[in-house]
């Protein structure tokens, strides 16, 4: 089912998680390209997050490899996964909230540099930083709260946020958790623009549990139920299929 | 800091000799030694959010390897305190894999524990320690061959450790590291992926906040002339803890003022009660129950409170 | 021979006194994620009220004065849990901190009302003689000693698995949360698991007495005892507490004979070992 060639952004081959007695991910496997935007969805507790979580690198598979553009990252923790050109997004928010928004964004940049390291010279005295920054900010028209701590901003402006530290990375390949969750109407659309607006040199997987509103971002589609792959393929094609109205309208 | 505190602040603190006695001036030097223990410890606490009780370890060891050097194998004070620093240094290194096994209460529970080895070995090896006795009759550097014995020219020269030491801690936490640590603190899942190391980060951290622990033991060995086992025990990390948590973790002048205030305490209470332990512990229950982010952030609040009103 | 038989009871009889001191510290720490550094305080209290009572009646039942001790201990216990750490449910670190502080206070209080000298403490007169078995002669007190601790586990034992409360306690050491969802009354459970474990370790400082003497200093003694044997046995696992009081027993009682410089050393080595390697200890279900 999966070819074993390197066109691929992110191959999952056989995953197998399971917690004590209770399995949550099931031989799951997947096959990326590089550019395309894939959602995954599934009901409450199809193990979509679980999924996510191996994939960064915050659980380990029982059993099955990871492949990040050809390389074999399954055993790699989630801070060298970074640096192949992995970035995340959450459920819930970690973002730093007594931080300003610009802090929150070079500490992205911050991540992948040489310069993390220096106990020496003061944040402030990178200088390209801090322009690299604050251009994050306003390619998600937040730069006019630049200097305001993220405890201030508003939930959905909370979400552009988490956006812009993941992008600023340039990540590669981005998983984006649950975005558009708990926006207004108003916000959603502005997320789903900036979601739209990203360039083809990152892949994009997504996870959201309410179809309607992620479909129109997505060009593939996985639906995950019980911790296995029901459907998967064309957006068109999964949404028409029977099997995908079975999983959310029972049998 | 405001040049127009730090100005007449900075003239008290050099010309303090002049017009203090000495008793005064010997418990500014204290002041000062508890102060860089206290702000070696908010390196883990308030910066790091890795709450220690073992911290005393790095105060006691460094203070022992330079009182035995010095009076049993005849070393020089300044290579005593190379060895001494480096030991003490690599000692944290140690500690440091061990403890970061675990992290919260795993963590303090396992600083507690490591201390609690050495504080008993300190106890029971008397061959070497010479136990509860500790070891008396040490002397004092003389750097540049100046003589530290009188208590203003140790003041200053505690007080010139004490602004570098300071210095470097003030560099170290704006530091693009010093920031990473901060990141660690408040959200480690979220820097592990952005590219960050925890805990590589906190190890060096450790480490680092071993060393100036070490220096406040040369600093305290020095001062005193003398070293007992005490020095390693829980009372002494629990008393910098309090200075911490007191002063406010979050800053660097937290430290300095909680751990002046608990000295200032700890020195007039004992002259009126006897039981000074009992009330390190009711203060400590004041502290945390009332004012729990400390006192220099409350005042800074209230500073701000102030001014805003006064617009 | 002889040698190694009297250390080997010795052995027991501390992992006995350990197991009622660290069964309460394992207990708290599993439901309550709280690392109460006062339990060295509430066993040497315990001590304290045992000596001054059996000095001064030296026919008072052991058994009853360390019932009436416990009972005191989880007073004070109460009282502190309900007055200081019920207002800091958000804050562990502090939780931690004041019961430092409590700690503090205790052994002080004590070293005002007993001053600072070594208390010995009398074995109740119906154990004095010492019992022949095997050949060989045993101190009574201390094969009672090991009795108790077996005892206790007993009825701890059957409390946890067989009652309502027992399982009420179970639940909130797995999953404190879900607990509280189908409607455990959790912080009442805590006062009393905070109690009951303060009052185990009160009743087992009456009993340690003979063979430990009231001094100050005890509860810094015990305390990273009961820490060892909880991160060896496993947090929140009775049976880890258990079994981890004995080997700590054996070790202590061994390294202080054999190796009287190391022991402490020898004591920290295995608690040190395990968090690197099993975090999680012998049999608990929490990890350090």
């Amino acid at each position: 089912m999966t070819p074993l060639t390197s066109d691929y952004a992110l191959e999952v081959v056989n995953l197998k998680k399971a917690f004590g007695g209770l399995t949550v991910t099931h031989n799951v496997s997947l096959a990326i390209r590089p550019g395309e935007r894939r959602l995954i969805i599934g009901p409450n507790g199809a193990g979509k997050t679980t999924l996510f979580n191996q994939i960064s690198g915050d659980m380990r598979p029982n059993a099955g490899a990871i492949r990040l553009f050809g390389t074999d990252i399954t055993q790699f923790t989630p801070y060298k996964r970074a640096h192949f050109g992995l970035s995340r997004t959450y459920q819930i928010i970690t973002l730093f909230t007594g931080d300003t928004l610009e802090h929150n964004v070079t500490l992205g940049l911050l991540g992948l540099r040489p310069s993390r390291w220096q106990m020496w010279r003061s944040l402030s005295y990178y200088g390209d930083l801090a322009t690299e920054a604050r251009r994050t900010l306003d390619a998600v028209g937040l730069l006019h709260l630049a200097e305001h701590p993220v405890s201030d901003i508003a939930y959905g402006e909370k979400r552009r946020v988490e956006l812009a530290v993941a992008l600023a990375q340039k990540p590669r390949l981005l998983l984006l958790d649950e975005p558009l969750a708990g926006l207004s109407d108003t916000e959603r659309s502005q997320v789903k623009s900036l979601i739209a607006s990203i360039p083809r040199q990152t892949t994009v997987i997504m996870i959201e549990h309410d179809m309607d509103t992620a479909l129109d971002l997505a060009e593939t589609v996985t639906l995950l139920n019980y911790g296995r792959v029901i459907v998967d393929g064309d957006r068109d094609a999964v949404i028409a299929d029977q099997r995908t109205r079975e999983v959310y309208l029972g049998p | 800091m405001r040049w127009i505190a730090t100005a007449p602040l900075a003239a008290l603190l050099v010309l303090l000799p002049s017009f203090a006695g000495d008793f005064y001036i010997n418990l500014a030097s204290q002041i000062l030694i508890a102060a860089i223990f206290a702000l070696s410890l908010n390196l883990l606490v308030g910066y790091g959010g890795m709450t220690s009780l073992g911290h005393a370890s790095y105060l006691g060891v460094a203070a022992y390897i330079s009182a035995l050097l010095t009076s049993r194998c005849g070393f020089g004070h300044g290579p005593a305190a190379i060895v001494s620093i480096g030991g003490t240094t690599a000692m944290a290194a140690f500690f440091g894999v061990i403890a970061l096994r675990a992290t919260g209460l795993g963590f303090l529970m396992i600083t507690l524990a490591l201390s609690q080895v050495l504080w008993g070995l300190a106890y029971r090896m008397s061959g070497v320690t010479n136990g509860d006795n500790g070891i008396a009759g040490l002397s004092r550097p003389m750097p540049f061959g100046i003589s530290l014995d009188s208590a203003a020219s140790f003041y200053w020269f505690a007080l010139m450790v004490a602004l570098f030491a300071y210095l470097m801690m003030a560099i170290f936490v704006s530091s693009s590291f010093g920031s990473s640590l901060k990141g660690v603190r408040d959200q480690p899942r979220r820097m592990a992926a952005l590219g960050f190391n925890p805990w590589m980060i906190r190890w060096i951290s450790f480490i680092y906040a071993g060393f100036w622990g070490g220096v406040s033991g040369l600093l305290y060995v020095y001062y005193n002339k003398y070293i007992h086992p005490t020095s390693l025990s829980v009372a002494g990390s629990a008393e910098a803890l309090l200075g911490v948590i007191a002063g406010g973790s979050g800053t660097l002048g937290g430290p300095v003022v909680g751990a002046a205030l608990v000295l200032l305490l700890k020195n007039y209470a004992s002259a009126y009660i006897e039981r000074w332990n009992m009330l390190l512990g009711l203060v400590f229950l004041f502290i945390v129950l009332v004012m729990p982010t400390g006192i220099v952030p409350g005042m800074s609040r209230l500073a701000t409170a102030l001014r805003r009103g006064s617009r | 021979m002889q040698f190694w038989i009297i250390q080997g009871l010795n052995s027991l009889s501390l992992g006995g006194l350990l197991f009622l001191l660290s069964s309460g510290f394992s207990l708290i720490f599993g439901l309550m994620r709280l690392a109460n550094l006062t339990h060295g305080a509430f066993f040497m209290l315990g001590t304290y009220f045992g000596a001054t009572a059996l000095r001064s009646y030296s026919d008072l039942n052991i058994w009853l004065t360390a019932l009436g001790a416990g009972i005191a201990v989880a007073a004070i216990g109460g009282l502190f849990e309900r007055l200081v750490l019920t207002r800091l449910k958000t804050n562990p670190l502090g939780q931690v901190l004041v019961t430092l502080g409590m700690s503090f206070i205790i052994s002080d209080a004590c070293l005002l009302l007993w001053g600072g000298d070594s208390i010995p403490v009398p074995t109740p007169q119906n154990l004095q003689s010492p019992t022949r078995m095997l050949g060989f002669v045993f101190p009574t007190y201390r094969l009672v000693l090991v009795g108790c601790a077996i005892g206790a586990a007993g009825v701890l034992f059957f409390l946890l698995e067989r009652t309502r409360l027992g399982a009420m306690i179970r639940a909130g050491v797995d999953d404190r949360q879900m607990a509280r969802a189908v409607g455990i009354p959790v912080s009442n459970l805590f006062t009393i698991v905070f109690c009951l474990g303060a009052g185990i370790a009160g009743a087992g400082g009456v009993l340690g007495g003979p063979i430990l003497s009231a001094y100050p200093g005890l509860d810094a003694d015990m305390l990273p005892l009961a820490l060892i044997v909880v991160i060896l046995g496993g947090i929140g696992s009775l049976l880890g507490a258990f079994i981890g009081s004995f080997i700590i027993g054996f070790i202590y009682t061994f390294g202080t004979a054999l190796f009287p410089e190391l022991a402490y050393v020898i004591l920290f080595l295995p608690m040190i070992f395990v968090i690197a390697f099993r975090p999680q200890g012998l049999f608990g279900r929490v990890s350090a």
